[in-house]
């Protein structure tokens, strides 16, 4: 049986077989893997582009203080972006549940419909859920739009729930009694961050100094998506402009927005106009980084 | 000759609720004879008897008029690759024109086939479409992977998609021959059922069905009957086989509306019942692959069962810490509609109501119908909305019939579906459903074609129904408070209901209805005396008769009103006048009716004998009231001139 680690190289090394370059988590809070750069900024544009990485994600309010064997505030995604898509992609990805020791022969695997779309990114694809013995363990998405914008190849996404796959390869009803590494458990590596992360999201959290971290935030990402903007700026200076910074700044107002909201700090009104002010800039920095695909052409 | 057929259009898993639809626009749309469709989620399949070759056809063709000459005519000809001794002159309404015969040979299949079929396929009409691999590729619900097209054992040659056809299809993504297969038109089924697919939705119906109820049967249980999770089942797999698998019996305390839509909407399960029909801890799941021998899919899907009941019992337990009557403020924070407000103000403008129309319970019930939404199990859930709250509202010790108001306020969901069983939750549903209409109306959110975001149309059905079945007595008059085009809106409702539910034909209803319909048990009573005395002998040929009055009337827009004046009748006249006003006002429709027929003597009579338009305009404008007096007298009952008649 293999432990939480071994079936993350697993799926690593069959994906860097195919292709694709293995990067690391992103550096920043995110909700999902699809939030990472190497996604959300990687789908727009002409560029072929293959990648895997595991990416924390988190999701303050499903947080459970540790006690709920099935729900997690931070849970580890492995994203894999395939673009543009081979023709025998599913195949592919089957073959990679069979690298983790799945005998599709002896299990039962669906894939049924589910589209996925974030107002918030202004993205949408279609696709389904993978479902293996009635478990959902398995995102797949074909990218349609991404800021907004109707993607040049339509990329392949999908997302494992690296919890879940491994808590039923190791029969385990508890995430927390997964084996991460040989005498380590989840509960050993992660019960704390769940435990203390879900008392200062519900509990601790300074909601007054959230909300003006949320604007100081934005105003930054606000700034540089208007800098990039302004009249006059020249080809050399487009080309360092730093979007990615800007895009940094938009993903902490996501996890800030995240946070509050599990805080039960935004009423329904408030949701969606906060949602717009995030939406408002990840559509700015994917527009601008599009854009800056033809200076960076230049060497 | 005829030659069989076979297109399979191979793709990713298509939405199990789209295939229907498609089947349909491919079985309506293809060309040739006995056309069979049939489909699993990765492939569409058209079957049929297509001719070797169309027939051969004569076109006529028309060119200038017959008058012109020289170098025009010589265009036509060049144009239509004909000699001028060719053309001849044809007689037309539009007069004499230069015409021609051409014979257009008829075609190969083949050659039709590979025109026709692309755009058949690209024809079909998703709901939501995707492209791929690039911007500007192929649009199609799913990609397409393979296509499949023999005429005979020859492949009808064409490309769409980027896919080129051929005689090569798949089997069951992980069982049998991975790889492709030849197939021919004669065994193609074969070779995929020995390929782990079954082509045909009905066998895989059926096998499901029967599995099912034959898993249930051996543990002495019965399966809940769920038609849509069939179909539902029938397309999401290609090789269905049931299992049966359990859960522990102490999740049975919680409610068994919970666990039934945990099973049936999250998990795709049938649940089962006892003998004596309550929940068993069992559920039949249905898998993709033949067999579970190790099994493997059972725990699987056991431990996903586990873990979801888990979750249902921590919402219940949370609930319940804060009762649903301390959540009706909480509801101040809930939009109902953004520019309407939210749920507090609602439940406040449908308690009034309710409680008007259903006394105190229903106020009472009112109050507390929305209060669900503040739950995590309706949050969880939301299609228990209503049934959380009536639930809730039990535990929490609330009045039996209040409870059950709630827990049936959003009753009837459909035509099917039966209305609330108390006058209390019959108030409370048309409170609530009343409201919202009346709501939307107010600021302009009237469905139109069909665009109806808020399921207004729903809504008044609902109110419909339960007016026409149950003990609540209002008219629509009265519930729609003076807004013109809401009362307007449940005309339309009440003829669906009348025709569809109740099953009476279109002039009946436009009869009836004529009259008025917002007394709906009203309508039905007169609805159902029109059809007990339609099929007698008299019926007809006097609603034909009041056509003929109408018309009449209609001539004579400036009639004044008046009495009719008996000095100035005819005998004929006057008996039928007498006739008329001998019968009652008021009282059983169908007694009414029957006397109406029975009129039909001294109304052939009047109209054989009597001149309505005398020249004397006294004694012409006399009779046309006496017509109008007789409409009038059942008029009330309907408008009998909308029948139709041979």
């Amino acid at each position: 049986m293999d432990t939480f680690q071994e079936t993350i190289f697993k799926l690593k090394k069959y994906w860097a077989d195919r292709g694709c370059i293995i990067q690391e988590p992103y550096d920043t809070e995110v909700g999902a893997g699809t939030m990472a750069p190497e996604t959300f900024l990687r789908v727009l544009g002409p560029k072929r582009y293959n990648v895997a990485y595991v990416q924390p994600s988190r999701r303050p309010a499903d947080g459970r203080y540790g006690d709920n064997p099935n729900r997690l505030y931070k849970h580890q995604q492995l994203q894999v972006i395939l673009k543009p898509t081979p023709a025998d992609v599913i195949d592919q990805y089957l073959g990679s549940l069979e690298a983790i020791g799945i005998d599709l022969s002896k299990h039962d695997l669906k894939l049924e419909e589910d589209n996925w779309e974030s107002p918030t990114l202004g993205a949408w694809g279609i696709g389904w859920q993978v479902m293996l013995d009635g478990m959902e363990i398995t995102q797949f998405t074909y990218f349609q739009q991404c800021g907004g914008v109707d993607l040049d190849h339509v990329p392949a996404e999908i997302t494992y729930g690296l919890e879940r796959i491994v808590s039923f390869l190791q029969g385990k009803e508890s995430v927390y009694d997964i084996e991460w590494a040989p005498g380590f458990t989840y509960r050993d590596v992660r019960y704390f961050d769940e435990l203390q992360q879900s008392v200062y999201n519900f509990e601790a959290a300074d909601v007054p100094r959230l909300w003006r971290l949320l604007g100081e935030y934005e105003a930054e990402a606000q700034r540089l998506v208007d800098g990039y903007r302004a009249e006059g700026l020249a080809d050399a200076d487009k080309r360092r402009f730093p979007l990615l910074s800007a895009y940094d700044n938009v993903l902490k107002c996501s996890n800030l927005f995240n946070l509050l909201d599990a805080r039960g700090a935004i009423s329904v009104t408030e949701r969606v106009g906060v949602i717009a002010r995030v939406r408002k800039l990840a559509v700015g920095v994917a527009q601008a980084f599009l854009d800056q695909e033809k200076y960076r052409e230049v060497a | 000759m005829n030659i069989p057929f076979l297109l399979e259009v191979g793709t990713e898993e298509i939405p199990d609720w789209m295939i229907p639809g498609a089947l349909d626009h491919l079985r309506a749309k293809f060309p040739g004879e006995n056309v069979r469709v049939d489909a699993t989620g990765r492939r569409l399949v058209v079957r049929a008897d297509v001719a070797e070759r169309t027939p051969d056809r004569e076109e006529v063709v028309t060119g200038p008029p017959a008058n012109v000459t020289g170098k025009a005519l010589d265009g036509f000809c060049a144009k239509q690759g004909v000699t001028a001794d060719q053309l001849s002159v044809a007689e037309t309404p539009k007069g004499k024109y230069w015409s021609f015969t051409r014979k257009i040979a008829g075609r190969p299949a083949a050659e039709l086939l590979r025109e026709e079929i692309p755009a058949v396929i690209q024809s079909i009409p998703w709901p939501k479409t995707m492209y791929w691999p690039s911007l500007g590729g192929p649009r199609f619900i799913r990609p397409i992977r393979w296509i499949v097209a023999l005429l005979g054992a020859e492949v009808v040659e064409f490309e769409f998609a980027g896919v080129q056809s051929s005689n090569v299809t798949y089997g069951h993504r992980r069982l049998g021959q991975r790889g492709p297969l030849t197939v021919t038109v004669s065994d193609y089924e074969q070779v995929l059922d020995s390929n782990f697919v079954i082509v045909s939705a009905e066998k895989r119906r059926a096998k499901i069905e029967a599995e099912v109820a034959a898993v249930a049967a051996a543990k002495g249980l019965r399966v809940k009957e769920d038609a849509k999770l069939l179909e539902v089942l029938t397309y999401i797999t290609e090789y269905p086989t049931a299992i049966l698998g359990s859960f522990d019996p102490s999740y049975l305390t919680l409610p068994a509306e919970v666990l039934v839509t945990v099973m049936r909407h999250h998990q795709k399960y049938f649940s089962v019942e006892n003998a004596g029909g309550t929940l068993a801890p069992h559920f039949i799941a249905v898998m993709n692959i033949p067999s579970d021998p190790e099994g493997h899919v059972v725990n699987g899907n056991e431990r996903v069962l586990r873990a979801r009941f888990n979750d249902a019992r921590f919402f219940y337990d949370v609930d319940q810490k804060r009762p649903l009557a301390e959540r009706e403020e909480d509801l101040s924070h809930v939009t109902f509609q953004a520019k309407v407000g939210n749920y507090l103000e609602k439940t406040a403008r449908v308690a009034a109501l309710a409680g008007e129309l259903g006394g105190e319970k229903a106020a009472a019930a009112a109050h507390l119908c929305k209060a669900d939404l503040t739950t995590e199990m309706v949050k969880e859930f939301t299609d228990l909305q209503g049934i959380i709250g009536g639930l809730y509202a039990k535990a929490q010790g609330a009045d039996p019939e209040v409870a059950r108001a709630i827990y049936e306020h959003y009753k009837p969901l459909s035509m099917e579906d039966s209305i609330p069983s108390t006058l209390a939750g019959q108030a409370l549903s048309v409170a609530d459903k009343i409201d919202t209409l009346r709501s939307c109306f107010s600021v302009g959110m009237i469905p139109s074609g069909s665009k109806d975001p808020f399921a207004l149309r729903r809504a008044a059905q609902g109110v419909v129904k339960i007016l026409a079945e149950g003990e609540l007595r209002v008219s629509l008059d009265t519930l729609c408070a003076g807004d013109g085009k809401l009362l307007a809106f449940f005309r339309e409702r009440v003829e669906y209901y009348c025709r569809e539910v109740r099953g009476y034909a279109y002039d009946e209803v436009n009869a009836a209805l004529a009259a008025g319909y917002g007394d709906i048990p009203d309508a039905l009573a007169r609805l159902a005396a029109i059809r007990e005395v339609r099929p007698t002998e008299n019926f007809e040929p006097i609603a034909a008769a009041f056509k003929r009055m109408k018309n009449i009337l209609e001539k004579a827009p400036d009639l004044m009103p008046g009495a009719v004046e008996e000095g100035r009748l005819l005998e004929i006249e006057r008996v039928l006048w007498s006739y008329v006003q001998n019968l009652p006002d008021s009282g059983d429709y169908p007694p009414r009716l029957w006397s109406m027929a029975m009129m039909r003597p001294h109304v052939d009579m009047f109209f054989d004998e009597v001149l309505v338009n005398d020249p004397d305009p006294k004694i012409r404008e006399n009779r046309l009231r006496l017509l109008q007096g007789l409409i009038g007298k059942f008029s009330s009952i309907a408008d009998f001139s909308e029948i139709v008649t041979n």
